[in-house]
Parts: C-alpha cells; structure tokens; sequence
C-alpha cells in the first residue's frame, strides 16, 4: 500500500462506484441467481418451482452424461495444455537462439493470438469438410479410417488440434518474454560449465522457467475448461454422443437447448468451486514466486 | 554465442507455417468460385474472383443472411471492440485508482468483491446473466451487450499494480502543490499510465472483438450480429441442401472475422505483448 494516500469521505467511493454498480447488477446478482436457482426444482412448464436441497447436484453430477463430460473435460485440458505448452516452449527456445530473422520468427509465431476461438474452430472444420476439406482426406489417405462426425476418437481428435494451435500464440509470447528475461552472464556460465546444450536446457534454463511455465499451466487450464466453447461449438458441438462435451458446452446445452434450469445451475456452481480450486492453486503459487 | 543451426531454423519455419497456413488457405479458397472449391477442394493459390465475393458478402442484402450485410457486422464488432476496450480502461481505472491513492473504510471488502468476479468467467454464470439482462429490457441493445462483459476485474487489477509502482514522492509533491483527488488523477497519473492504457487497450479490443457466447445468446436479431457470430449462420446455411454450398462466402467471412484484431496485434505488436505479458503479473 502506499505511504501517503488522500484522506477523503466521499470522493473514493464516486471513484469505484461505476465498477461495483456493474459488478453487483452484472456478477454478484446472476450468481446469486445460479446458486438459488440450483436448489430449485421447476415443473415442466417453468409454472412453479419447489425447493430440492441438493437433488439437482446428485441428480446432475452422477448422471452418465455429467460424468462422461468430467472425463472429457479433463482428459481434454490436460492433452491440451501439454501439447500446447510443449509446443510453444520448443519454439520459444529456438527462436530465443536465432539471430537472423528473429522477429519475423517472432511474429508469424504469435499472430494468431488474434484469432477468436470460434473463428478458428470454424475454420478447422472447413478444413475437416467431407467435400472439401484436404485434411480430411488427408487423414484417410494415410490409413486412418477417419469419420470426426461419427467416430467418439477422431471428433477429439479435431476439437484437441484447433485448440492447440489456437493456444500456442499465447505460450510463445510468455515462454519467449521468460527467456529473454533471463540474464545473460547466466546463460555464459552455464555455457562454459557444461557442454551439451540439452543438458543446459534442463539443468538451467527450465527451472529458471518453472514460474512462467506453472503460470502457463493454469491459463492454459483456464482456457480449456472455458474459452474451448467457441471451438466446440462450431465444430463437433459435443457429438457424437456427447463424446466432445466439455462441462461447460454442458451448462450451455441443458440451460439453453434443454432449458433445464435447476440442473444448469447446479453445474454452474460445480464449476465456480473447480475455477475456485484453481485460483487457490495460483494463488499458493505466487506467493511462492515472491520468495522465489 | 554458438550460431544457430539448420535444425533450429527449420523447427522454426515448420512452426510458423503451421500457424500460418490455415488462414493463408482459408484466403485463398475465398477467392475461387464456389464450383471450383467444391470440384477441386481447398486452394493454395489466389483465384481471380476475389473482389466479387468480398463486394457480395460486404454490401449486397442477401449476400450472407436475408437483411444482413458483412459491413453491418464489421460495424457491430467494432463497436463492440471499442466501445469494451475504452469502458473498461476508464471503469478499471478509476476503480484502481480509489483503491490505490484512498484511505477509505470499506477500501478493503470493496476490493474483494471486484477480485471475487476474476473467480466466475461468464461462461459459468451465463445463464441467470442472461435473465437478468433479459429482465432490464437490455437485449439486442449495445449496453446489454458490452457492459456486463466489463464486469470482470482483470483491467482493474493491471492498474491497480501499475499505480502501486508510481513513486510515492509524486502525490507528495502534487499535495503540496494543492492538487485535487480529480486534478491528480487527470494531470498526472493519466499521462504517466499512457503507454500502459495504450497496451490495455489494444489486449482488449482484441478479446472484445472476440467474444461469442455473450454475444450469441444476447442479440437475436440479425442486424445486430457481430462478425464473429455471423459466420456461424452461414455455416448453418451451407449445411442446407439445394443449392450450390457456397463455402468462397464461408471463408471471405472468417478472413473478415480475422483481419481487424490480427492487423491491431501486428501493428503495435511491442505495445501489445508488452501489456500482456505485464498485465498477468
């Protein structure tokens, strides 16, 4: 906090009032909403409502459907998050070495941070089109047996790849602002202890990377878990048989299409408890790099 | 320093065309006539129908969606894009700003609640966000569209980091010299922000232009469409039998969709990774 401040009754709350007005009318009150909403019950014409206590968590949560989206969620994040994160690191340490060329390296990496997630995910399934697509055909040339609007695999397939290469553009730019960051006289020491630069890489330079990378990891499980609805839901929208349904293409799917209320909300607050988890994670974390 | 090897270039050039590739073909293809995509496939190269298909999905009723044109869009997504950047550099900074420079009682319950909205993405509290925009008679209007999506408090925290870093000894000697709360605010703190408001507002252009659930849940009539949901309606359109799939409208739409962010990020890309890369601090 600052040494000196103004000491003033009623200019800081002028000042804040705009935020908190949106905050409460936009945020505090639909979430208030979700969390009410979650422990109702409404007939099946949205006439009347009753109070269930928790029969729609037990309901949602250990329904097949709810769990094989949990699965997926899951298994999703993480191939994602790895393969993205591996990815843009192997980049960003190779275009951290060139000399030549290195912005143009630099830019035609990261560009596509520009692009929204269902932009690309639409493009992708063009690319993927039966009648059109050369990936699609691609795939069936080198032997697979490849259907992504039939087949549970290849659909996964699909959504992991368009999310991947959506994410790596954001990696890059911080595995890259990580290294660069990393002083020089550090790098020569190190040159002249140790030969082999692969040995270099995982002795040195990667935990010097840990803060960025563990940083890197909850963004991308972040984007996972939320910003992926864009790309799902122009390319699979969760087919065939919900094989490709994240949790919250879920919440989407029964609160709009099944306009099952009570039961969307109380996936909403499962949700809120998981983000919760992660932002206690990330919060453990950077107290961690303080000392660090 | 070692000079680099083949391998690390080649690594490189595989990288950039991989990303690079897709929206390079999606252009390409845009330009063919829809025979030519259908018979052939994706292209590779240009064709020669360029301005034909961008003057038809840009300004000719019907092109697209039945009243929709893609200039219409372009102009919602902008306003959108604009009008989210500038409230939210505005709303998260005077907010840091009484939370940074003011001693005042409720300063701390008051900076939980804007920290707890970084906790629910709007994904998850969609739909009572809805209802309750529904319920205010909000929907189909720009205030409904960009001001609940301002809510969240990632621009606020930025700023309220940034003005922690400000030296102490310039509020001292502004009080000196009997500066007001207001008076400091505008001739000091704002010039000196300048370069920081620059690349938050650039971050946001971005992630405005490129909301879609919000947007697709919250417009329902077609002329209020944004770039970025539009090009799912033709999608839909190009499933429907009949006629010839008109898939050089499909991917003119998404090099639309592409171009204004892409061009913002390229050009003041040091500007841009800056604030990024600043702002998850």
């Amino acid at each position: 906090m600052k040494r000196v401040q103004f000491e003033h009754s009623s200019i800081p709350y002028l000042f804040v009032a705009p935020q908190i007005i949106i905050i409460a009318v936009f945020f505090l009150w639909p979430a208030g909403q979700a969390i009410y909403q979650s422990f109702l019950l409404e007939d099946a014409f949205g006439l009347s409502s009753r109070f269930v206590w928790f029969l729609n968590y037990t309901d949602t949560i250990f329904s097949p459907a709810w769990l094989q989206a949990a699965w997926f969620t899951m298994i999703f994040s993480a191939l994602v998050t790895i393969l993205s994160l591996g990815l843009a690191l192997l980049l960003a340490v190779k275009a951290n070495e060139v000399i030549h060329g290195a912005t143009t390296y630099k830019t035609l990496l990261m560009w596509a941070y520009a692009i929204a997630p269902p932009v690309a995910g639409l493009m992708g399934n063009l690319m993927f089109n039966p009648l059109i697509g050369d990936l699609y055909g691609f795939m069936n040339a080198i032997g697979f047996d490849f259907d992504h609007k039939l087949d549970a695999t290849d659909a996964s397939f699909v959504v992991i790849l368009i999310s991947v290469w959506k994410q790596v553009s954001v990696n890059f730019i911080f595995f890259l602002s990580g290294l660069q960051s990393i002083p020089k006289s550090v790098n020569e020491a190190a040159l002249m202890d140790c030969k082999s630069s692969i040995r270099r890489f995982w002795t040195i330079t990667f935990p010097l990377l840990a803060p960025t990378t563990f940083f890197l990891m909850v963004i991308n499980i972040t984007y996972a878990f939320f910003e992926t609805f864009g790309i799902i839901d122009t390319t699979t929208q969760g087919a065939p048989g919900g094989a490709t349904t994240t949790l919250v293409f879920k919440v989407f799917q029964d609160g709009f299409r099944g306009a099952d209320i009570g039961g969307s909300s109380a996936q909403s607050v499962v949700l809120m408890l998981l983000v919760l988890g992660l932002t206690v994670i990330q919060f453990r974390f950077i107290e961690k790099k303080v000392h660090y | 320093m070692k000079r680099p090897s083949i391998t690390t270039h080649l690594i490189l050039i595989v990288g950039a065309i991989f990303m690079t590739l897709p929206v390079w073909v999606a252009f390409a293809t845009s330009t063919h006539a829809p025979e030519t995509i259908l018979r052939e496939g994706l292209q590779i190269l240009p064709g020669g129908h360029f301005f034909e298909t961008y003057n038809e999905v840009l300004f000719v009723e019907g092109g697209v969606m039945k009243k929709v044109t893609a200039a219409t869009m372009l102009k919602n997504s902008l306003i959108l894009g604009v009008g989210f950047a500038l409230g939210k550099v505005v709303i998260s900074m005077l907010a840091a700003y009484a939370i940074v420079y003011f001693r005042f009682k409720l300063a701390v319950p008051l900076f939980w609640v804007i920290f707890m909205t970084l906790l629910l993405p709007l994904e998850v509290r969609i739909i009572p966000s809805y209802k309750v925009v529904a319920d205010l008679g909000l929907l189909d209007t720009h205030f409904g569209l960009i001001v609940p999506l301002i809510a969240s408090a990632t621009g606020t925290f930025f700023f309220r980091q940034f003005f922690r870093s400000v030296p102490d000894e310039l509020l001292e000697a502004a009080r000196l010299d009997g500066a007001t709360p207001w008076g400091f605010f505008i001739d000091i703190l704002v010039p000196l922000s300048k370069t920081m408001i620059a690349a938050i507002l650039i971050i946001m252009f971005v992630v405005g232009w490129n909301q879609y659930l919000w947007p697709l849940i919250m417009t329902t009539k077609e002329e209020n469409y944004t770039l970025v949901i539009g090009i799912k309606q033709i999608y839909q359109v190009l499933g429907e039998g009949g006629e010839l799939p008109q898939y050089n409208k499909a991917f003119a739409l998404i090099i639309m969709a592409t171009i204004p962010p892409v061009l913002v990020v390229l050009f003041f890309q040091n500007w841009f990774v800056k604030g990024l890369v600043e702002s998850e601090k």
